[in-house]
């Protein structure tokens, strides 16, 4: 079989860019070589959805940005993933920093960012952010600013797509593209694919994928991201609060999240593996300095997880989004941040794309644009939980008890369109080890439910695909093959 | 939703919560257990080294051997329990509501709780390890319980951070499974956990225990490769140029317990430094009627000090359905217990005075080791009001002081304060 349009990479831009295509008649397939989608990038970045005043006017990402922002707005209500527009401070800490803000504000404002305000009352300022520092001598409000989970709203968008037709194929690692006949033949170590259109959304290695076709324009180097995230209730902030941003980085944040966490960073460091997602004493000693810059009192003691992500950054600085001189390869790549923000722009200019090389977009008759918002017990009045109980048994099984899942939770996320097949697939999609015990209590139990519900054998579970199991047999085996060995 | 009423309800089917039921139920009156676990018994269940019971039974049974007779208590008496329930709220009027897989949603009326949830392990983020995110880390809790319950290895070649009883006591286990303990690496000068794990666990299996080291790197990204440990300053910050290697596929953490009160927390009863809730001398919490015992109070070193605090609450609960339930009394004035110099927590964290217990049992832990010392008491003038000598203390063992109403200046009295300071007649003798 030929599929119309093959994208390679399952992260946040590659999922969209699925999904957005899934309302077509069109054979779609997605490969990805982790164990699941949203496993590089997307599952460990700061989930701001900027407004949009950030970037550079020449940057093509500019006008991404503030048109992503303003697509969320229906993907949410379509797509049903944790998503809030708190808006978002950048802070002022000098007075000859100000000039600046204003500057940025005037021109957002042109450019369509809605709602920018400078704000120089210190106690509005105070008022509307009491964590803040006292420091403080103005903030640029952007109130369009938002929060998303950036891997909850790559499930949606993964799990909408297979439910309007799109293939999903994990643990899929490209590693030759041929183009003959004006027809890919994308070989990974154990399968085949052809298309006739390939999107390259490969993130990191996008680069790598453009050179399997000839394409040899660019380079994508990491630059790496350190966070630590903190216990829930721990600290209570409502914005999102940025420093004033250097050459290189928009700088440290301090930042709520959905789930009533805050977390610190990200810093950025280039480097130059794209495995090194490691964690450094040095990175976190300068997170926590820089975050206490705009919140002093930052509860460190109350930390629960650190974890760094890599930003794909290409030489340009920009996104490099390209209909290529081989006829239907399409590069989406270097989407660094506000990449996250942009991703519905950027699925929208991609389908331009795939209408300029003569693919017939015919809307199909039974597409859905809904996947329906995952049940939560946390979400239940005491009547519907009893009743849901009543009607499903495994909605009364609590599995983790720091964020109260039960098995029903567990259930949905295995067996859901792009289900979950390991230890972290699960956590990602229903929390249970998100907490501040970090999967003490529960990990047995759901590698348990992994093990029934996808018959694999229970020291064969992995944390998050090959290479990862998390157990290496049973008791009393290496006692029983030294006997042998002795016996021998 | 299923309601129903009950006297007593004992959140917690572990060593706590099984002997403050018995006791309860010996007065004669309703109690219900509540357990999330699918069997009563607790984490003493996954414990099935030796060494329990010496104090409340004299003799030295292991962890299943010795819940397993509060276990056939429970079944004498019939006491009443719930399985693979789990409490998601209280409130203060003594309302429970829990769910499980057969009774859907349950809504019970009490007239006392015993909180008794037990305590959880500190992970690797509550210690801010960096470096990768690997398979292969396991807090060793959760590796005992592999082990032991599940039978399950969590890998072949280990580093255990911490030198918590738990993790002493995997060493040797692991090491009875045919498995390599590189290295216990801790970043006190002394082990955290009791002495005698460290001869038994450690030093009877050579198992090396290094000092003053944490570990300050992971290495692997798949599956744990090995660890970096760093020499670590007074501070604890890590001395540069003492990195050392080690090679493993597993790391299990033992650094620390911390007492779980979500539950108490979102019922509106104050906590105190320790992580438990604040409690009176009757181990009564801030909300009347609510009493706590065992690791969710506090951290115990042996299972037969749980015992002892558990049967403690019970019979305070007991005396409060008897005696006050229902009762309009006067507001209680309470004199405030403080740790001072060396003590890093102290229960009880304030005195009833209007409800003075036989004996006020005071426990508590230094912050550092110390020999030759006197635990005293003083009062808001600085007098100091009781004293007792000691040989020596280990923050890795609880200090117990019982006194009697009468042994204090209760008139006068509006605080006191707990200190562990060298005896002076020590200096002397020194100099």
């Amino acid at each position: 079989m030929i599929y119309d349009v093959i994208i390679i990479g399952g992260g946040v831009t590659g999922c969209t860019i699925a999904r957005t295509l899934s309302k077509y008649d069109l054979n779609i397939a997605l490969l990805e070589k982790e164990a699941d989608v949203a496993s590089g990038t997307t599952k460990a970045n700061s989930g701001v959805v900027h407004a949009g005043y950030a970037a550079e006017r020449e940057y093509i990402k500019r006008d991404l940005c503030i048109k992503g922002n303003k697509m969320y707005t229906q993907a949410v209500e379509e797509l049903n993933f944790p998503f809030q527009r708190i808006g978002s401070f950048v802070v002022a800490l000098e007075d000859d920093q100000i000039k600046d803000l204003e500057r940025q504000r005037k021109e957002g404002t042109q450019d369509g960012v809605l709602g920018l305000d400078l704000i120089l009352d210190k106690e509005k300022i105070k008022y509307m952010e009491p964590n803040i520092t006292d420091e403080v001598v103005g903030v640029l409000h952007a109130p369009s600013a938002g929060l998303v989970s950036p891997y909850e709203m790559t499930f949606a968008l993964a799990e909408n797509a297979a439910m309007n037709g799109v293939k999903f194929y994990r643990s899929q690692k490209v590693k030759r593209i041929k183009h003959q006949n004006y027809v890919f033949i994308i070989k990974t170590k154990d399968k085949e694919f052809r298309a006739n259109n390939v999107i390259n959304a490969a993130g990191l290695y996008a680069a790598k994928i453009s050179k399997m076709v000839g394409m040899d324009y660019f380079d994508i180097m990491p630059r790496k991201g350190e966070y630590i995230l903190f216990d829930r209730n721990s600290m209570h902030l409502n914005k999102i609060l940025f420093p004033i941003p250097t050459k290189i980085s928009k700088g440290i944040l301090v930042c709520p999240t959905l789930h009533g966490n805050t977390f610190v960073g990200p810093n950025a460091q280039n480097i130059t593996d794209k495995k090194d997602t490691s964690t450094t004493e040095a990175g976190l000693k300068e997170i926590i300095e820089g975050a206490r810059k705009l919140v002093p009192n930052l509860p460190v003691r109350a930390s629960i997880r650190n974890f760094a992500g890599l930003r794909a950054v290409p030489d340009s600085y920009d996104f490099i989004i390209d209909n290529t001189d081989v006829y239907g390869f399409i590069n989406v790549a270097g989407i660094l941040s506000p990449g996250l923000t942009s991703c519905f722009a950027i699925a929208e200019k991609v389908v331009g794309f795939l209408e300029l090389l003569g693919l017939e977009l015919k809307i199909k008759d039974d597409y859905n644009p809904i996947r329906p918002k995952p049940e939560r017990f946390k979400d239940f009045s005491k009547e519907e939980l009893d009743k849901k109980i009543q009607e499903d048994p495994t909605w009364g099984n609590i599995i983790c008890r720091c964020e109260t899942i039960p098995e029903k939770e567990i259930l949905n996320a295995i067996h859901s369109p792009v289900g979950a097949t390991n230890v972290d697939g699960v956590k990602f999609r229903c929390r249970p080890g998100m907490g501040r015990c970090q999967g003490g209590f529960c990990r047995p139990r759901v590698m348990e439910i992994l093990s029934r519900e996808l018959n694999i054998p229970y020291e064969k579970i992995t944390k998050k695909g090959e290479y990862t199991r998390i157990l290496s047999g049973k008791t009393k085996e290496i006692l029983l093959n030294q006997e042998e060995v002795e016996e021998e | 939703m299923k309601s129903f009423s009950v006297d007593v309800i004992i959140i917690g089917a572990g060593s706590a919560g099984l002997a403050a039921a018995v006791e309860v139920k010996k007065a004669n009156l309703d109690v219900l257990i509540l357990e999330r676990d699918k069997e009563l018994g607790g984490i003493t269940l996954q414990c099935i080294h030796n060494g329990f019971g010496l104090k409340e039974f004299e003799e030295e049974l292991t962890g299943p051997e010795y819940v397993q007779r509060f276990i056939n208590q429970v079944h004498e008496l019939k006491i009443p329990f719930l399985l693979n329930t789990m409490v998601i709220e209280i409130t203060k009027s003594k309302r429970i509501y829990a769910v499980n897989k057969e009774q859907g949603l349950i809504e019970i009326n009490s007239k006392a709780i015993i909180l008794a949830m037990g305590c959880r392990e500190r992970t690797r983020g509550a210690i801010n390890i960096p470096g990768f995110r690997p398979a292969g880390i396991f807090t060793a809790g959760q590796a005992q319980r592999f082990v032991n319950i599940e039978g399950y290895m969590p890998g072949n070649t280990y580093v255990i951070l911490g030198s918590g009883d738990i993790g002493m006591i995997m060493a040797r286990r692991l090491t009875w499974e045919g498995c390599k303990v590189k290295a216990v690496v801790e970043i006190l000068p002394y082990v955290s956990g009791l002495l005698r794990n460290q001869v038994q666990c450690l030093e009877d299996y050579d198992i090396p225990l290094i000092t003053n080291y944490t570990v300050t790197k992971i290495h692997g990204r798949d599956r744990i490769v090995g660890v970096t440990i760093s020499k670590v300053d007074r501070n604890f910050d890590r001395i540069i140029g003492s990195e050392k290697f080690i090679e493993c596929d597993t790391l299990l953490l033992s650094v620390g317990l911390i007492p779980e009160n979500e539950l108490t927390y979102q019922a509106g009863a104050e906590l105190s430094n320790n992580g438990g809730p604040l409690v009176d001398n009757n181990l009564e919490t801030t909300i009347e009627g609510i009493f706590a015992c065992g690791n969710v109070l506090q951290v115990h070193d042996l299972v037969d000090m749980v015992t002892a605090e558990a049967k403690r609450a019970g019979k305070n609960a007991i005396d409060y359905i008897q005696n006050r339930h229902g009762r309009e009394l006067k507001e209680p004035e309470y004199v405030k217990c403080a740790p001072g110099e060396n003590v890093n927590y102290i229960k009880p964290d304030r005195i009833n005075m209007q409800n003075l217990s036989e004996k006020i049992i005071f426990t508590l832990r230094a912050r550092y080791p110390d020999r030759r010392i006197l635990v005293q008491l003083k009062d808001q003038n600085n007098n100091v009001i009781y004293k007792k000598k000691k040989v020596y203390v280990i923050p890795s063992e609880m200090v117990e002081i019982e006194l009697e109403p009468k042994d204090l200046p209760l008139d006068s009295l509006k605080t006191i304060e707990i200190e562990i300071i060298p005896r002076p007649e020590v200096l002397i003798e020194e100099d």
